[in-house]
């Protein structure tokens, strides 16, 4: 084949295929959301509530153990499964009920959601659940948000300083 | 006909065509895995200079990739582009690689433990990248970061969320830094070792790039990086999610997956379409033939059999059978992969000894021994009729030869060219043959990687056992084809066939 033509199908294939890598190394551009939506993610770690209280051992039951396991208290490890619900102006966005970690449920829960809303004005309102034994909410908010588009909203939560917080 | 012979004929078509453009040795679709090793030097060089600039920490980091990218364009910035295009173009050398070697159906029997080394190594490849896409801790970084960190809670590895690292203002540096360690370090480490066992099957393996292809893709990514630099998105910022992101496509294809399954799901995918391809050698199985075996009383130890093996299964140690001879060979059945080529480079393969009794060899196929070859060889040649008698000898890998043969033209296949002892050519020469058209897979393209590059050394002399320059070379045509290169064949077969008719009529006048 003439030379000049063979050096010129090779730039020809160089170009195709550095073509191709630039092409793929940026597109086609991925939308991960609208242009009018915003995202709210809801992430927190919390040890609920144990399932079940200590209690003290009978005379008979701890007969009934070896001498060196003979401790007057069983406190049962296992903690309550917590359960949420999440409500942008009144219609639930997300709930779950969420088990605790570990062999033995002993752990704390983790809880990481992103949702994905039209940005805008809401009244948010959130509510759980950390303890089996009790009937109602333990801890509640709501709060009145204005999500921009592309905004992240963290709704995260904090026992100790008296629950659930946006940043 | 089964799925992979349309995939095939359109491979080697488009081999074909850029054996047009490039030659059998530029060849880039022969060269993948070494143009692959290639890209990954560029990567290595760019990145050593990328980081003398880099700042490993979560406030530094992306300050830093900006004054690499514009105040230091010139260089650093090209660099960094370099770096992007170089690792881009290896994922793209790696997936033809992995195509080019399923296509031609190279990918089961003896070779399945390269090809299920292979598939893992190419997820190493893009998790190095995904590390270091993390480090620009740009808005793609952060979509980045938080969902590799979703896929890695789903797993049951922690127990704590690593998700919540990157919301609000959860991160430290000390975790970045694990990060940039991973990518500089670990994940390199790793991939070093797995390309190390891809290719622990094979022995003389080349990883470095034919330099004619080396310095044109040099040249094209050169070109790219300056006509269209790498450039960051915006900073990383918790608070905000970027609609739209330029992904690279050819290492962040797995994220948008979250956008429509969940990560457990996600996994899935990935780890069955990985568990799948890594299965494909055995779905079908295809056996391997019985391996080599060593006959020591014709063994004189001189190594040229375990120096040609392709596929390391050959070695040396000294002599059991107290011969006079300081080594012998012995035969790893494991690692044989049947090729014969073996045969070929025992000069006791020679068909011109042992002329009444029993050819035996030192080292030689059970399902095909040299002696079987030279009695075929002997009934093929009092079967030829007419005046310009020729044979073929082939391997059974590139073209079905024997839609080719006629009375005056037949045909001996071989497990490879390889196979073939020189000195064959010119034992069909010496009874009564008058032209011996030598063939093989495209040259660049041995199914058994050296069985060409050997016959092609042992004509020219450079390589023991040689074809002896006594003989006929006007006599001898060497030609290769593939499956798709039937027409040029026959007609090269038949150029030959008047060529001998010619020098036969030639001597002929000389004799008179």
């Amino acid at each position: 084949m003439n030379k000049v033509l063979r050096y010129g199908l090779q730039a020809f294939n160089y170009a195709l295929f550095m073509a191709v890598v630039w092409y793929f190394s940026t597109s086609p551009t991925y939308h991960q959301l609208e242009d009018d939506q915003a995202v709210i993610t809801l992430s927190f770690t919390h040890a609920t509530k144990l399932s079940e209280e200590c209690r003290r051992l009978t005379q008979e039951e701890l007969l009934k153990l070896p001498l060196n396991m003979r401790a007057p208290m069983d406190c049962p490890r296992e903690r309550s499964p917590l359960t949420f619900e999440l409500y942008l102006d009144d219609k639930i966005l997300t709930s779950s009920v969420v088990e605790p970690l570990g062999f033995h449920r002993d752990q704390g829960v983790n809880l990481f959601q992103r949702m994905v809303v039209k940005a805008g004005e809401y009244s948010l309102r959130i509510w759980l659940n950390d303890d089996i034994n009790v009937d109602k909410p333990t801890y509640q908010y709501e709060q009145k948000i204005t999500l921009k588009p592309e905004q992240q909203l963290l709704i995260d939560f904090d026992a100790a300083t008296g629950g659930f917080f946006t940043k | 006909m089964n799925i992979i012979n349309p995939l095939k004929y359109a491979y080697l078509a488009m081999e074909a065509w850029f054996n047009l453009a490039f030659g059998s040795e530029w060849n880039p679709l022969y060269n993948m895995g070494r143009l692959a090793f290639f890209f990954f030097w560029i990567v290595f060089i760019s990145g050593l200079y990328l980081f003398i600039f880099f700042d490993t920490s979560l406030t530094g980091a992306y300050a830093s990739v900006e004054y690499i990218t514009h105040e230091q364009w010139y260089i650093a910035g090209i660099m960094r582009s370099l770096h992007r295009y170089a690792s881009d173009a290896a994922v793209v050398t790696i997936i033809l690689h992995m195509f080019r070697e399923f296509a031609l159906g190279r990918y089961r029997g003896f070779r399945w433990f390269s090809w299920v080394t292979g598939v893992p190594a190419l997820w190493l490849v893009i998790t190095l990248g995904i590390t270091g896409y993390w480090l620009v801790w740009d808005e793609l970084a952060i979509y980045v970061a938080m969902l590799s960190s979703q896929l890695i809670d789903a797993l049951p590895l922690i127990s704590g969320s690593m998700s919540r690292n990157f919301v609000g203002e959860q991160l430290s540096d000390r975790f970045f830094s694990l990060m940039a360690f991973l990518h500089f370090s670990g994940q390199p480490l790793f991939l070093i070792f797995a390309l190390w066992l891809h290719v622990k099957r094979l022995s003389l393996v080349k990883v470095t790039a034919p330099r004619g292809l080396a310095i044109g893709s040099f040249i094209g990514l050169l070109v790219l990086s300056i006509i269209s630099p790498a450039v960051s998105h915006g900073p990383a910022d918790a608070s905000q999610v970027t609609a739209a992101l330029e992904l690279d496509w050819f290492y962040l294809n797995v994220y948008p997956l979250l956008g429509y399954f969940t990560a457990g799901q996600t996994w899935l995918i990935t780890l069955g379409t990985t568990l799948f391809l890594m299965a494909l050698p055995w779905l079908p199985a295809k056996k391997t033939g019985p391996a080599a075996v060593v006959h020591l009383e014709q063994c004189n130890g001189c190594e040229q059999c375990a120096e040609d093996c392709p596929y390391d299964a050959i070695t040396v140690q000294a002599r059991t059978d107290g011969a006079k001879f300081e080594h012998e060979v012995t035969v790893n059945a494991d690692m044989c992969a049947a090729c014969g080529i073996c045969v070929g480079s025992c000069p006791a393969s020679n068909p011109f000894r042992q002329k009444n009794e029993q050819l035996v060899t030192g080292i030689d196929m059970p399902q095909m021994p040299i002696n079987e070859i030279r009695n075929t060889l002997d009934k093929t040649i009092a079967d030829l009729k007419g005046n310009n008698k020729i044979i073929v000898l082939g391997c059974d890998n590139s073209l079905d030869y024997s839609q080719f043969e006629t009375d005056s033209i037949k045909v001996v296949g071989l497990f490879c060219i390889g196979m073939m002892p020189a000195t064959l050519v010119e034992y069909a020469l010496a009874n009564g043959v008058d032209g011996v058209f030598v063939t093989g897979c495209r040259t660049g393209d041995c199914y058994f990687r050296y069985g060409n590059i050997w016959m092609d050394k042992r004509f020219a002399g450079t390589r023991q056992p040689v074809l002896r320059r006594r003989a006929k070379r006007s006599r001898i045509k060497v030609s290769r084809a593939a499956i798709t290169d039937g027409t040029r064949f026959q007609k090269e077969l038949i150029a030959f066939q008047s060529h001998i008719e010619k020098l036969n009529g030639d001597e002929e006048l000389a004799h008179e």
